[in-house]
């Protein structure tokens, strides 16, 4: 902090880079004062600037530097959110809400610094309603620990993004996941939100303790600050649909010989209206480095890993039809598993896709495509992508929600060779300009964040740009909601 | 032949629950805090169903000695595919002083009433962690007992069974009437789906008295006290080696 004003006589010391060079750019009005007024909101206990909670706050699982912020602040209800927010407001402070740190796309990221709002002190299952399907969460409650909760109810909450990452996070960046096939995404589970916006107002997506299975009152402010990524205000407590919990479930693995043929038996899985709850598509590469992972022994051949929900009169039946489908198309070395062991071992080979993919290249940095395309589409972008990744002399095993569409490269850099990072990055752009082509979106599920905002833009189109900049500017006209954001 | 299953389920506090001492240090705060069924109750019923389901056992029955919210302990249980429950009510300062041994006594009197051939208890509770109910209610039964287990599978010649002991797996062999107590590799519980709770409301709960089982209350355990463990106290910084030799000879370490 003593730091401070000579550096201001020397402009050029703010093209410091590096994240360990902060404490050498200015910093935006941050003085004794606004940290004296932050720390009588949330308590002394609960603010910090000690360079290790920075850093901490700065980074989450995507492969962007870590952009530590000012300050983090702890607040521990929703009063003091606003009162934050206000203070951070009357002094074009940057605010970055942060939920457990586990997004794909730098998402908090304090490009500008300012002040980070860690809100997972507030982490109590608000309210319950069993009987009408639906739970109201606080920020901290992740969503492993409401499965949890709700163990005992006959009820879950089935979207499911692989990371144990905090429900109201996940609605910020509109989560999706391995169940969205049958179950939806975020957009479609989420009924309404508390909101703090930038200059501390609170308001509610649909109003106060509303919670109906559906309604047409007014606009749809919900679905506006679902994906919105902390750009347009703090979401300190979400309503979430719940479903039952499936009576029974089965799960299965079949190879193909070529990813033409995986993807044309999801596409007929689908035709066929079989409600399916996973389908998940691993190519030969992935398949290998999981067999690497994980000591298995699955052919290294386009893989599709299935799970089928329902009761056992309805299960035998999507077991019927799906075989006959997995056969038609070539299928082969079918494993079905009913027991919960059984199934864990089974699906144990794409759960550590991730770290699968990482060991092949121990040291190396990864990053995860996340293209979405129309179903008829699929084959096509995956073998375009495949040969892709052979010309670039690229490692990109591939995992996909093929029900969706939506599939990953997950990509391995090494970080001393600056040339590959240069291909991956004309690589993912390309992916990206492919999806576009297709009909698709550049991303599926993980978010724009820091690295896709000029995708966005080839994605919208220019008057859709424009109409989301001018919402920015009504709900944040001096841009402080996580600046440098997917707009 | 098909057997007749007693299992045993405990209403304790939830395990993601963070527990606070009440003021006056005669307990934890229960009021409003979050119950459930204890997690290795909910392995032996898993096991139980699952006998069941494998036309090995002929009927199970769930019990639980407390207060009258126990009896949501027990519709978890049937809603998981017991048969039937039922409810030993204890409450007030009788079920403050409810203890392994009491308990073991409501367990072997019921195993005798009901004709049961296996009782199925889950090895310890979160909340006391005491590990006796079920080696004690083998004891007053003079049945043998098989603890800690992993595995059971049930033959023509009784129950083989396998336990988690320090060394690693023991397998032993142990005829019925028989008192076991799983462990946490035992199975994965299923969770109770909204059907099965709905068929569960339907299941019958039988309400008795430690009266009607010419029991008492009353244990010869008192709690004096209860304290939190206390808090982490903050590290020492020393300067250089020297001072923390010396730091260490102050402290006695060396």
């Amino acid at each position: 902090m003593a730091l401070h004003s000579p550096l201001r006589a020397f402009p050029a010391l703010k093209r410091v880079a590096g994240w360990r060079n902060h404490r050498l750019q200015p910093k935006r009005c941050m003085n004794r004062d606004v940290t004296d007024a932050l720390s009588a909101v949330a308590g002394a206990d609960n603010i910090s600037t000690s360079s290790a909670v920075l850093e901490q706050h700065g980074k989450d699982e995507s492969y962007h530097g870590c952009k530590p912020p000012d300050i983090v602040v702890w607040p521990q209800n929703v009063e003091q959110v606003s009162r934050l927010a206000a203070i951070c407001w009357a002094n074009d402070l940057p605010i970055i809400p942060f939920g457990t740190s586990t997004g794909l796309e730098g998402g908090v990221a304090a490009l500008k610094g300012g002040v980070c709002f860690d809100l997972t002190k507030m982490d109590k299952i608000v309210k319950l309603n069993a009987v009408d399907f639906d739970v109201t969460v606080e920020p901290g409650v992740t969503r492993k620990s409401l499965n949890n909760y709700l163990r005992g109810s006959g009820l879950w909450f089935p979207v499911d993004p692989g990371a144990d990452a905090s429900l109201c996070g996940m609605a910020a960046t509109s989560a999706s996941g391995t169940n969205a096939v049958r179950y939806g995404t975020m957009r479609e589970n989420v009924m309404n939100m508390e909101v703090v916006l930038a200059d501390g107002r609170i308001m509610y997506t649909a109003g106060a303790q509303r919670r109906t299975r559906k309604t047409s009152a007014g606009y749809n402010l919900t679905n506006l600050f679902v994906g919105s990524e902390g750009t347009l205000g703090i979401i300190t407590k979400t309503t979430l649909r719940l479903h039952g919990i499936p009576e029974s479930m089965v799960s299965a693995v079949c190879t193909f010989p070529t990813v033409q043929a995986a993807v044309d038996c999801t596409v007929q899985v689908l035709q066929y209206g079989i409600p399916i709850a996973r389908i998940e598509f691993l190519d030969d590469v992935m398949m290998d480095a999981c067999n690497k992972f994980s000591k298995l022994n699955y052919a290294v051949s386009s893989t599709l890993f299935l799970e089928f929900h329902g009761t056992e009169k309805s299960l035998a039946e999507q077991i019927q039809v799906t075989d006959e489908i997995m056969k038609a198309n070539r299928g082969s070395d079918y494993i079905w598993a009913k027991d919960q062991e059984a199934r864990d071992k089974l699906w144990q080979a794409r759960h550590n896709a991730w770290y699968a993919a990482r060991a092949l290249r121990p040291g190396c940095k990864a990053y995860s495509t996340d293209v979405c395309v129309p179903l008829s589409k699929l084959p096509e972008i995956i073998v375009a992508t495949k040969d892709d990744l052979i010309q670039s002399k690229l490692t990109g095993p591939i995992v996909g929600h093929v029900g969706d569409g939506n599939f990953h490269c997950l990509m391995t850099m090494d970080p001393r060779d600056k040339d590959e990072e240069r291909r991956v990055k004309e690589f993912t752009d390309r992916l990206a300009r492919r999806a576009l082509a297709m009909d698709g979106t550049c991303t599926g599920e993980h978010g724009i964040g820091l690295g896709k905002r000029h995708l966005l833009t080839e994605e919208i189109g220019a008057v859709g740009m424009e109409v989301m900049r001018g919402i920015k500017a009504a709900l944040d006209p001096k841009q402080i909601m996580n600046p440098g954001k997917v707009v | 032949m098909a057997l007749r299953v007693l299992v045993a389920v405990k209403r304790v506090i939830d395990y993601a629950v963070k527990i606070r001492v009440k003021p006056d240090k005669t307990g934890v705060v229960t009021d409003g805090v979050k119950h459930s069924m204890n997690p290795f109750c909910e392995i032996a019923v898993e096991e139980a169903v699952r006998m069941k389901e494998k036309k090995q056992a002929e009927e199970v029955i769930a019990v639980s000695c407390g207060p009258v919210q126990c009896q949501e302990t027990i519709r978890t249980a049937l809603a998981m595919g017991v048969d039937r429950g039922i409810h030993v009510e204890v409450s007030g300062k009788d079920y403050e002083s409810l203890g392994p041994l009491q308990v073991s006594k409501v367990l072997a009197a019921l195993a005798k009433k009901e004709k049961v051939d296996l009782i199925l208890v889950g090895k310890q509770a979160i909340d006391d962690d005491c590990n006796q109910t079920g080696q004690m209610t083998a004891a007053l039964l003079d049945w043998p007992q098989g603890t800690f287990v992993s595995e059971v599978s049930i033959g023509e010649g009784g129950l083989t069974v396998t336990r988690e002991v320090d060394g690693g797996l023991e397998t032993i062999k142990v005829q019925v009437p028989a008192v076991l107590t799983s462990d946490l590799r035992l199975n994965e519980p299923r969770y109770a789906t909204l059907p099965n709770i709905m068929k569960a409301k339907k299941k019958r709960i039988d309400k008795l008295s430690l009266g009607d089982l010419a029991l008492s209350a009353g244990g010869n355990l008192e709690t004096v006290s209860v304290v939190e463990p206390p808090t982490r106290s903050a590290g020492v910084k020393v300067e250089n080696a020297e001072e923390l030799v010396q730091k260490l000879r102050e402290i006695g370490h060396i």
